[in-house]
């Protein structure tokens, strides 16, 4: 896979900790492959909506990955009730339904930004960067290497 | 069957596997089904329900699936039954994930449920209604079998209609 200059947290210069949610093991590990040649970590996995609010409680991620159709509760619902919690989640939601209602719904409920699936590794970067700048926190990370 | 319903799968199925293999597909055996869908492989089956209502399945063989997943994870995967179901669904999932965003922006409101595992050996024989599409995606790792069958809601179409009117 392609590797980028890794994009990393400006106030410690950590690594960005992600939580990918999809009901796809393969989506997910997909992800984190993307992800990992970032330079990210990834600090948790969720394959429904109910385990990804569990999951962001517990590991405080600096951005969450999230699918929208999914079992238990969808990815919108999700993640609307994180960002009630949460108001500074920094949320991408990364689906194949990429619809315009869909994408507006997503955005009115407190996601940062929608990637369409399958996602190019490209694609998903430049949205990595530009979402960790929205609130200056990240450094680094020109163009990809 | 109606082609302006189609067409978004077709296009959304060359489209997710010539981008994540990283090669053209070709589409042969376009064939209307009659007889009750027969399983080639291992089948994800995604229904629909609203304005536009059926299903439509992805059928791979194990190895293929194994190649296909390799090909879109950049590495090289060791066959498993879990790697070959998951790549089965999430394949589906994308390409009518890609068509129903297409149907969406024109205006057909539905709903699309999870992907599930068909595991019978044969489906349910298509209505005259509901009659089915079969086509065979031939890639690199191998052939990729979609079956479409959708109608349009009744009330749905009427309201769509008067939208569009």
């Amino acid at each position: 896979m392609e590797q980028f200059a890794p994009v990393k947290r400006s106030e410690d210069g950590q690594p960005v900790r992600y939580l990918i949610v999809d009901d796809s093991v393969f989506a997910r590990k997909n992800l984190a492959r993307m992800v990992e040649s970032f330079g990210g970590q990834v600090a948790g996995e969720a394959g429904d909506g109910v385990t990804a609010i569990s999951e962001y409680d517990r590991v405080s991620p600096d951005i969450v990955l999230m699918d929208i159709t999914m079992p238990q509760m969808e990815g919108i619902e999700a993640a609307e009730k994180i960002v009630r919690e949460h108001p500074q989640a920094r949320i991408v939601m990364v689906s194949s339904v990429g619809y315009q209602e869909n994408i507006v719904a997503a955005l009115q409920r407190g996601a940062r930004h929608f990637v369409q699936k399958p996602v190019k590794p490209e694609v998903l970067y430049e949205v990595i960067k530009y979402v960790m700048r929205e609130d200056g926190v990240a450094r680094g990370a020109g163009a990809g290497a | 069957m109606r082609m302006e319903l189609i067409q978004p799968f077709i296009n959304s199925a060359d489209a997710v596997l010539a981008q994540g293999l990283h090669a053209p597909t070709t589409v042969d055996h376009l064939t209307m089904e009659e007889q009750a869908y027969r399983r080639k492989g291992v089948a994800a089956e995604v229904c629909l329900s609203g304005e536009i209502e059926g299903r439509i399945i992805f059928d791979l063989d194990p190895d293929t699936a194994v190649r296909v997943a390799s090909r879109f994870a950049g590495a090289e995967l060791p066959s498993s039954d879990d790697l070959v179901r998951e790549t089965v669904c999430e394949l589906a999932n994308q390409i009518i994930g890609n068509a129903v965003t297409t149907l969406n922006d024109q205006g057909f409101h539905f709903r699309v449920h999870p992907p599930s595992l068909h595991t019978s050996e044969h489906g349910a024989k298509s209505s005259e209604d509901t009659e089915a599409l079969v086509m065979c995606f031939n890639t690199e790792p191998g052939k990729v079998f979609m079956n479409v069958a959708l109608r349009y809601h009744p009330q749905g179409v009427n309201e769509h209609a008067a939208i569009a009117g």
